[in-house]
C-alpha cells in the first residue's frame, strides 16, 4: 500500500477540521460583505450574522417543488453543495502541506466548478420555464468565458511554481518571497475579475434583484424553496469564499502556517481573517462604483480579463523562464 | 460476438506486449499477407472490440423497429455490410504491410459508404454518401502516397522494411505531411471535416456510433502506427502543425456542434471536437519527442490514448442514446424534444453520465484524460523555443474554452431534450426502449464512470503502448499506487479519482441525512415561475434560444443567415399577430474550401469536355496524333 494514503491521524483530522471552518465561515463572510456595502452606501445595515439566519430559516421552511420536477433538481443541491464543499477541502485555508490537497489540483477544482455549474443549469431547465432556460445559458455562456480565464491565470502560476497542485504553489509563493512578478500581477487582476463573474457579483450579475430581465443565475435558481434553496445558497457563498480564498492565499500567502503548530495555526487563522476582510472591503467599493453592465458587454469584460491573463502568460513565458 | 474476442485479443496483447507475427497464404503468391498484432494494434483492437460489443446489444432490439417502419430496407444488406466494415476495421488494424493496409482501409471505406447510403431513397442522403465516398477516396490517395515514399526508400511493401528506413528529413516531412493529410481527412480534422457531419448521422444509429466512435480512432490508429512507428524520426514542427489543426478542429467542432439542433447531426460535429483534442495531446507529445524530451512526449501519446478510449465510449453511447430516443420517438430535431426523464428514466440515465463524461467533468472518464493533456501542456516551460513556451499554453486555453463550450452544448442537449415538457405530440408517449438496448447503454456508461474512477489502473494497462513505440512508459503514474494519478511526480500534480467520487457522494448523503433529520414533507405544487401566469411546452427554451448568446459572440464562426417574418393586421398596423423567425448557421468550410474546389473541378471539366465533339472524325484525328506523338517519344 501507498505512503501516503495512511498517514491519516493528526493530518487528516486537520483537513476535516480545516473543511469545516471553510464552510463554516462562509456565510459570515458574506455577512460582512453586505454590512460593509450597507455602510458605504449610506443604509442601515443588517447584523453580520444574518446570513446564517437567512439559512437557518429556509431549513426551517417547508420545501415546495414544482410538479414536473424530475429527480435532477431534486438532486441537484446536494451535488451542487457536494462537489462545492470538496472544491474548500483543497483550498489550502489556514495551513499548507495538508492531505487533502493531494486529491485533487487547481485543474481538478475547475473541473468541479464547471460539474456544479452543469447540474444547477440543467435543474434551471427541468421545470420548463422561460425564466430557467434563459438562466442557464446565460450561465454556461459566462461559465464558457470564463474558465478559460481562470486556468490561464492559475497556468501562470502552474508554470512558475512548476505544480498544478494549490497546496505545493502556496508554499513556491512562501519560498520565493516578496517578488514583484508582472505575471503574477496580470494573473491576479485576471482572477479578480473571473471571481466576479463567477460569483455572480456587480456588475455581471447582481445576486440581490429578482428582476426579469437581468437576473442570470437568480433565474436558474428560481424555483427552488426551502432547505434546497439554502443548500444552493450556502454553496453560493463558498464559492465567493473560495475565490477569494485563492486569490489572496497564492498571491499574497504570507501568514499561512506551515506547520501544524497552535501558534502557527493561530497566526493563520488570524491572518486569512484579515486578508479575507480587506478583499471584501476591495469588493465592496469596486461594487459600489460600477454599474451593473448589460449581458452582451459581459463578454467584453471577460474578453478584457483573459487579454490580462494572456499577458501574464506571456510575460512569465518571455520574461520569467527565458533564457 | 467478434468483438468480446476482439477485446481479449486486444488485452493480451496489451498484457503480453511482444508483437506477434502472421502471415498468411492469402493474396498474390509472392506477396503474401502480413499480419501482427502488438500492443499498439492490441489497444485498438480493445477499443474497437468494446464498442462492437456493445453495439451486438444494441442492434437487434433496434433494427426490428427500423424495419417494420420502411419495408424496402434489407436487413440482409445491412448485416453484410457492417460485417464487412468491422472486418476490415480490424484488418486495418492486424496490418503488416502497406498492400494489406490498403486493401482493409478501403473495404472499411467502401462498406461504409454503403451503410452511410443505406436509406437511399432519400437524395440528401445519397448526396452525403456520395461525399463521404470521395473523401475518403481523396484521403485514401494521399495516404497511399505516403506509403509509397516510404516504400520507395525503404524497398519493400512491409512495415518491417519501412521501420528500418532512415528518411531525409525533407521526404520524412513529405511523408508525414501525405499521411496527416490523408488520415486527418478520415479523422474529420478542421478544415477538412465538412463531410463528417454530413455522412454519419444518415446511417443507422448504431452504424454511427461504430463511424464515429471507432472508425474516427483507427484513422489515427494509422497516423500513429505511421508517424511513431514507421517514419520513427519525429520533427517537433510536425508536432507544432498537427497542434494547431487539433486546437482549431477543438474549437471549431464544438462551436459548430452548438448551434446544431439535430442530435445526431450535433454529436459528429462533436466527434470532429474530440478528434482535435485528441490531436493536440498528440501534437504536444510529437513536439516534446521532437525537441528531446521522451519523458514528457509519452505523457502526451497517453493521454491521446486515454481520449482515444474515453471518447469511443462515451461517443458510442451517446448516439446509441440518439438511436434510442429515434427509436421511441421517431424525431432526431431536440426542438420537438422535451421532458423524455419521465418518459426513458434509465436511458436518461445512462444518456446523463455519456453527456457529463464528454462534457469532461469529474470524475468521469472523458475529465481524465483532458487533464492529462492539461499536464502535457503545462510542461511547456521545458522547452527550449520561446514561441512553442508561449503557443502551448494558448493552446491549453483553447482545450479549457472548448471543455465549456462542450459543456454547454451538452446541457443544451440534456436540458432540451430530456427536462422540462414534451414539445410534440410523439415525444410525449414515448416508451422505454427494450431490454438489450438498454444494456448495451448501461454497459458503456458503467465503464466510463469505472474508467473514470480508477484511471491509474488503466493506465497501466495502456503504458505498454509508449513502451513500444518509445521505449519507454510514463514516468510515475501510480507510484502511490492505485488511489492516485500522478503523472510526472506526487509534488507536480496528483489526482485522486476515487477519492473524490466518494468524497462528493459521502457529502452529498451528509447532507441529505442532516437535513432530512426533522421530517418535513415536500409539497408539490404548479411552478412558481416569478409569478406569472400558466405555462405551456412553448414557452420552453429550444435549443436554438439555449445557443444564442454563443452565437453572438462567436458569430463569424459560421455564415449566420437569420430570416425574421412579421405577418401584421393590416387594420392595426402596430400590433404584430405572428413571427416567423429561421436561423441557418452554415460551415463556413464549405463555402470556404469545399465549393471553390468544387467549382474548379467543374470549371476544369467543362474546358477538358471541349474536346469532345461527339464526331467521329476528330476523335480518328486525336489517335493518329497521339500515334505519331508516341512513335516520336519512342524513337
Amino acid at each position: 500500500m501507498n505512503t501516503v494514503a495512511l498517514e491519516f491521524n493528526l493530518d487528516w483530522l486537520m483537513a476535516l477540521i480545516q473543511t469545516l471552518l471553510f464552510v463554516a465561515m462562509a456565510p459570515l463572510l458574506l455577512g460582512w460583505i453586505k454590512r460593509v456595502k450597507c455602510h458605504m452606501q449610506n443604509r442601515a445595515a443588517p447584523p453580520v450574522l444574518q446570513p446564517y439566519r437567512d439559512l437557518i430559516k429556509l431549513f426551517r421552511k417547508q420545501t415546495v417543488i414544482a410538479d414536473r420536477a424530475s429527480w435532477i433538481f431534486r438532486s441537484t443541491p446536494y451535488i451542487v453543495f457536494g462537489t462545492t464543499v470538496l472544491s474548500a477541502a483543497i483550498v489550502p485555508l489556514v495551513a499548507v502541506d495538508l492531505p487533502t490537497a493531494a486529491i485533487a489540483d487547481v485543474i481538478v477544482l475547475v473541473g468541479f466548478f464547471a460539474l456544479a455549474r452543469f447540474f444547477t443549469a440543467l435543474a434551471g431547465m427541468d421545470i420548463g420555464t422561460a425564466f430557467g432556460g434563459m438562466g442557464s445559458s446565460r450561465e454556461m455562456m459566462i461559465g464558457a468565458l470564463a474558465e478559460p480565464v481562470m486556468l490561464m491565470a492559475v497556468f501562470t502560476l502552474a508554470m512558475s511554481a512548476s505544480t498544478t497542485n494549490l497546496s505545493e504553489a502556496v508554499t513556491y509563493t512562501l519560498k520565493s518571497g516578496l517578488v514583484l512578478r508582472s505575471s503574477f500581477i496580470f494573473a491576479a487582476l485576471g482572477l479578480m475579475m473571473v471571481a466576479v463573474a463567477e460569483a455572480g457579483r456587480v456588475p455581471v450579475d447582481n445576486p440581490s434583484t429578482h428582476l426579469e430581465l437581468t437576473m442570470i443565475h437568480e433565474a436558474m435558481i428560481l424555483e427552488y424553496s426551502g432547505r434546497h434553496l439554502a443548500l444552493i445558497e450556502w454553496a453560493g457563498f463558498l464559492k465567493l469564499m473560495i475565490y477569494m480564498v485563492l486569490i489572496s492565499n497564492i498571491f499574497f500567502p504570507w501568514g499561512i502556517a506551515t506547520e501544524l503548530t497552535a501558534e502557527a495555526l493561530a497566526i493563520g487563522v488570524v491572518a486569512i481573517t484579515a486578508k479575507l476582510a480587506l478583499l471584501g472591503v476591495v469588493l465592496v467599493i469596486w461594487e459600489t462604483v460600477m454599474a451593473k453592465m448589460r449581458l452582451f458587454r459581459v463578454p467584453q469584460f471577460l474578453g478584457f480579463a483573459f487579454l490580462l491573463s494572456l499577458l501574464g502568460m506571456l510575460t512569465h513565458v518571455v520574461l520569467e523562464t527565458g533564457g | 460476438m467478434s468483438g468480446l474476442a476482439a477485446i481479449m485479443a486486444g488485452v493480451w496483447a496489451l498484457i503480453d506486449e511482444a508483437p506477434t507475427l502472421d502471415q498468411l497464404a492469402l493474396g498474390l503468391p509472392w506477396l503474401k499477407w502480413h499480419l501482427r498484432i502488438d500492443p499498439l494494434s492490441g489497444f485498438f483492437f480493445a477499443v474497437v472490440g468494446l464498442l462492437v460489443f456493445a453495439i451486438s446489444l444494441f442492434t437487434p432490439g433496434y433494427l426490428r423497429e427500423y424495419t417494420r417502419h420502411d419495408r424496402k430496407l434489407s436487413l440482409a444488406a445491412l448485416g453484410l455490410f457492417t460485417g464487412l466494415f468491422i472486418l476490415g476495421m480490424y484488418l486495418v488494424l492486424l496490418a503488416d504491410d502497406a498492400f494489406v493496409f490498403m486493401i482493409s482501409w478501403e473495404l472499411m471505406s467502401v462498406s461504409s459508404y454503403f451503410l452511410v447510403a443505406y436509406q437511399h431513397l432519400n437524395a440528401a442522403n445519397r448526396r452525403a454518401a456520395f461525399l463521404y465516398l470521395l473523401m475518403a477516396h481523396i484521403g485514401g490517395l494521399a495516404i497511399l502516397l505516403g506509403f509509397g515514399v516510404l516504400a520507395g526508400f525503404g524497398g519493400s511493401f512491409t512495415f518491417e522494411a519501412m521501420r528500418a528506413t532512415e528518411l531525409s528529413p525533407v521526404w520524412a516531412s513529405i511523408a508525414f505531411a501525405l499521411a496527416f493529410f490523408g488520415f486527418g481527412m478520415k479523422a474529420g480534422m478542421v478544415p477538412l471535416h465538412a463531410w463528417l457531419p454530413e455522412a454519419h448521422p444518415v446511417a443507422p444509429s448504431h452504424i454511427s456510433a461504430l463511424m464515429s466512435g471507432v472508425m474516427l480512432k483507427v484513422a489515427l490508429y494509422g497516423l500513429i502506427r505511421f508517424t511513431y512507428d514507421l517514419v520513427g524520426d519525429i520533427q517537433w514542427q510536425w508536432g507544432l502543425v498537427m497542434l494547431v489543426i487539433g486546437s482549431a478542429s477543438t474549437l471549431l467542432g464544438v462551436l459548430y456542434a452548438l448551434l446544431r439542433d439535430n442530435l445526431k447531426r450535433l454529436l459528429a460535429y462533436s466527434s470532429i471536437e474530440n478528434v482535435g483534442i485528441i490531436l493536440s495531446g498528440l501534437g504536444l507529445s510529437m513536439i516534446f519527442i521532437g525537441t528531446g524530451h521522451d519523458v514528457l512526449g509519452v505523457l502526451g501519446l497517453i493521454a491521446a490514448l486515454y481520449h482515444i478510449l474515453s471518447h469511443a465510449l462515451f461517443k458510442g453511447l451517446l448516439f446509441l442514446g440518439a438511436g434510442a430516443i429515434a427509436h421511441a420517438t421517431h424525431e432526431y430535431d431536440l426542438n420537438n424534444m422535451g421532458g423524455l426523464i419521465k418518459r426513458m428514466p434509465q436511458t436518461a440515465i445512462f444518456f446523463l453520465i455519456g453527456c457529463l463524461a464528454i462534457s469532461g467533468l469529474p470524475p468521469l472518464n472523458g475529465f481524465v484524460s483532458e487533464w492529462l493533456t492539461f499536464q502535457a501542456a503545462l510542461q511547456a516551460p521545458a522547452l527550449e523555443s520561446g514561441v512553442l513556451r508561449s503557443i502551448i499554453p494558448v493552446s491549453a486555453a483553447v482545450l479549457a474554452l472548448s471543455a465549456v463550450l462542450a459543456a454547454t452544448c451538452f446541457v443544451k442537449v440534456y436540458g432540451v431534450a430530456f427536462l422540462g415538457v414534451a414539445r410534440s405530440r410523439r415525444v410525449a408517449h414515448a416508451q422505454e426502449v427494450d431490454i438489450g438496448m438498454r444494456l448495451s447503454m448501461g454497459l458503456l456508461a458503467l465503464l466510463c464512470v469505472l474508467f473514470g474512477i480508477f484511471p491509474s489502473t488503466v493506465i497501466s494497462l495502456i503504458d505498454a503502448v509508449p513502451m513500444m513505440l518509445l521505449g519507454q512508459g510514463p514516468p510515475s503514474v501510480a507510484v502511490h499506487g492505485w488511489l492516485w494519478l500522478t503523472p510526472i511526480s506526487p509534488k507536480v500534480a496528483s489526482y485522486s479519482a476515487p477519492l473524490v467520487f466518494v468524497a462528493v457522494i459521502v457529502v452529498a448523503l451528509v447532507s441529505y441525512v442532516l437535513l432530512h433529520a426533522r421530517a418535513l414533507k415536500i409539497r408539490r405544487a404548479h411552478p412558481w415561475d416569478c409569478g406569472f401566469g400558466s405555462l405551456n411546452s412553448r414557452m420552453q427554451y429550444t435549443g436554438t434560444a439555449f445557443s444564442m448568446p454563443i452565437q453572438r459572440i462567436f458569430a463569424p464562426v459560421w455564415d449566420l443567415k437569420e430570416d425574421i417574418e412579421e405577418t401584421k393586421n393590416p387594420k392595426q398596423p402596430l400590433r404584430t399577430e405572428g413571427i416567423r423567425h429561421q436561423l441557418q448557421a452554415l460551415d463556413k468550410s464549405w463555402s470556404r474550401l469545399y465549393e471553390p474546389i468544387g467549382n474548379l473541378v467543374l470549371t476544369t471539366a467543362r474546358q477538358v469536355s471541349r474536346i469532345q465533339t461527339g464526331s467521329i472524325h476528330t476523335y480518328l484525328a486525336y489517335s493518329f496524333f497521339t500515334l505519331i506523338l508516341l512513335l516520336w517519344v519512342v524513337t
